[in-house]
């Protein structure tokens, strides 16, 4: 009952100019959840994002990963922490192939002479490595780990750039609206590699609009209003209704947020 | 229970209940024949220039016989095509990151000048002048490469005003004056190097053409086969994204113009070979030439996308055409006319293969 929260934030702020993005806000997710992070337009929650993600530096406040405190200057030295994210833009290379993708900017090089000299690239290992991978989220459907990633459909992509973060993401995996540009049957291949990744026992951290696709896979769900946490509820206690008046400022958010209390267990 | 249905009752959750067993399906879709060649030109880009050049070939042969199809003819294309080939490489290079290089003429003189100067006016080894016209060049480039990662000017300007700022320094540092070949031949032949020719048979090859085909090499391997060629097309296809996922952008844009400059300059150094003299007043339309080989050769102008080898075939069939039709006797004009068909065609198919997304 009283596990150790993985990633912690406390009085993150964040200005841009008089705007106050994050006005000295918390966060913290617990091993193995799926933390669903939701808000209106405007109220911080990118940007709370960012900061975890690395894209962006907090004025101030503090951020722990296992304890330890991290500042982390890009999304590089997040990702060297074991922190992932799949962008909502995917932030892949339409005319490159899957395999090249999944590895790109931390490429194998070929053992020997070939590797150190000529800075060969292991190609057979990395498409080996890459079809384990998508094998691992029952992606190997997709027939050749050499197509170009703009051969595939929207939903195969995102499927590439989850099993991308999967793969290399060793603490946590960042999601921002991974359903957002995906059709009914797509997005629900996509909440399945979800459930898939979370099965494998890496946290997720989930940003999303879509009420019903939160309330089917978050453990919990952090409603951010006005740059600040106001509440973290569980899906089993509230309606979707409740979530979004808690969200618009429409009710009053509960006294006691479930934040304390993570089991990790869902609904 | 009752939250469920609670939820269903405010509309939010119609759809989750009837979680039908087969999610989306990720298979492919049938092929027709067409749909085949899209997805074999998307695949490999160098085999349209690379069909087009063998046809040209096998044309001009059937036509001109063996006047045209002799290994003297064949390796005087080659010769021909060597610096435009060359400088042609430099131009991929920035083309598949999504940029233009506008001055890679320039650099090609201004470094070919330097070499010269420095040897005859300074009285410098020529080695060490090759060196310094080598170092040149990449400075050149990497000024370019600077301007366009770190201050992100458009390419197109900053090469363009790279390309008066290096003519122009070419022609104040020279004097506009030129260096004899009979000069350079006694007292520093290492310059001409790169013009020497050797006899395989009747083909006559120079070491220029030699460099040509070595460099072409080189560089298709490092693009498909190292990391930093990966993220040269990363980088022209998206560059956003290719820094999302830990290409170091600017870095890389400054590497791949300091290149290109440098291969501008050993383009000089061959110049150099196949001219005999250093003139100040050459390669003029070299900057045209190397866009006109490499989007012939399938280089997509939206970068990311084609194949060195490619841009060598392009400049093959300028080659093949410019001394085909001169052997038939037609107006030279033709040439160009045939030429710029031959972009517009090029570019036309560059489209076509770039729907083949999903």
């Amino acid at each position: 009952m009283t596990r150790e929260p993985i990633l912690t934030a406390r009085g993150l702020v964040k200005r841009y100019g008089r705007v106050v993005a994050l006005d000295r806000t918390d966060f913290d997710l617990y091993p193995g959840e799926v933390l669903a992070v939701i808000g209106d337009n405007g109220a911080g929650k990118s940007t709370l994002i960012k900061a975890i993600s690395g894209a962006v530096t907090p004025d101030a406040g503090e951020i722990r990963l296992e304890g330890r405190p991290v500042h982390f200057t890009s999304p590089m030295r997040a990702r060297d922490a074991g922190i992932e994210t799949v962008y909502q833009n995917l932030a892949l290379s339409p005319a490159l192939s899957i395999a090249d993708n999944l590895f790109m900017g931390r490429e194998l090089r070929a053992p020997g002479l070939m590797g150190k000299i000529f800075r060969k690239l292991d190609r057979k290992e990395m498409e080996r490595i890459a079809r384990d991978k998508l094998s691992e989220l029952g992606l190997m459907t997709i027939q050749n780990i050499n197509q170009a990633v703009e051969t595939l459909s929207g939903g195969q992509r995102q499927g590439v750039a989850v099993a991308r973060a999967a793969a290399f993401g060793s603490k946590v995996v960042i999601m921002d609206e991974p359903t957002a540009a995906l059709g009914v049957k797509e997005s629900r291949r996509v909440l399945e590699l979800i459930r898939d990744v979370k099965a494998r026992g890496l946290p997720i951290v989930l940003i999303s609009h879509n009420m019903p696709h939160v309330f089917e896979v978050a453990d919990r769900i952090h409603i951010h209003r006005l740059g600040r946490r106001i509440a973290v509820i569980r899906p089993s206690d509230y309606s979707m209704s409740d979530a979004v008046a808690i969200m618009t400022g429409a009710m009053e958010p509960p006294d006691a947020p479930a934040a304390e209390r993570a089991d990790g267990a869902g609904p | 229970m009752s939250e469920r249905d609670a939820r269903d009752a405010e509309g939010y959750g119609e759809g989750l209940a009837t979680r039908s067993g087969d999610v989306a399906t990720f298979d492919g879709q049938g092929h027709s024949l067409l749909d085949a060649i899209q997805h074999k030109l998307h695949a490999r880009p160098e085999f349209v220039p690379l069909i087009v050049l063998v046809v040209s070939v096998a044309i001009f042969g059937v036509v001109l016989g063996s006047k045209f199809f002799s290994p003297f003819a064949l390796t005087l294309i080659l010769q021909q095509v060597a610096i435009v080939g060359i400088v042609g490489c430099a131009q991929s290079l920035v083309i598949l990151t999504a940029g233009i290089d506008l001055s890679v003429g320039a650099i090609m003189v201004l470094s070919s000048v330097v070499m010269g100067q420095f040897t005859f006016r300074y009285g410098l080894p020529p080695e060490i002048a090759v060196l310094c016209g080598l170092a040149c060049g990449a400075l050149c480039g990497m000024i370019n490469g600077m301007l366009v990662a770190l201050m992100r000017l458009p390419p197109f300007i900053v090469t363009l005003g790279m390309w008066q700022i290096v003519l122009a320094t070419n022609f104040l540092f020279s004097a506009n004056e030129t260096i004899r070949s009979q000069d350079i031949e006694a007292q520093a032949p290492i310059l001409q190097f790169f013009g020497e020719k050797f006899n395989i048979g009747g083909a006559i090859f120079t070491y220029g053409v030699i460099a040509l085909f070595v460099l072409v090499l080189v560089l298709n391997y490092a693009l498909n086969h190292t990391a930093w060629g990966r993220h040269v097309m990363a980088i022209g296809d998206d560059p956003d994204a290719a820094e999302l996922a830990g290409v170091r952008v600017a870095r890389m844009r400054i590497s791949v113009y300091t290149l290109a400059g440098l291969i501008c300059a050993l383009a000089g150094w061959v110049m150099i070979g196949r001219l005999g003299s250093v003139s100040p007043t050459t390669g003029q339309f070299t900057n045209i030439e190397s866009i006109t080989a490499v989007v012939i050769g399938g280089i997509s102008l939206f970068g990311g996308r084609g194949s060195v080898l490619g841009m060598l075939f392009g400049a093959l069939i300028v080659g093949v055409f410019s001394l085909g039709l001169r052997l038939i006797g037609t107006d030279p004009q033709w040439t160009y006319l045939l030429i710029g068909v031959l972009i517009i065609v090029a570019v036309a198919i560059d489209q076509w293969i770039r729907k083949v997304a999903a």
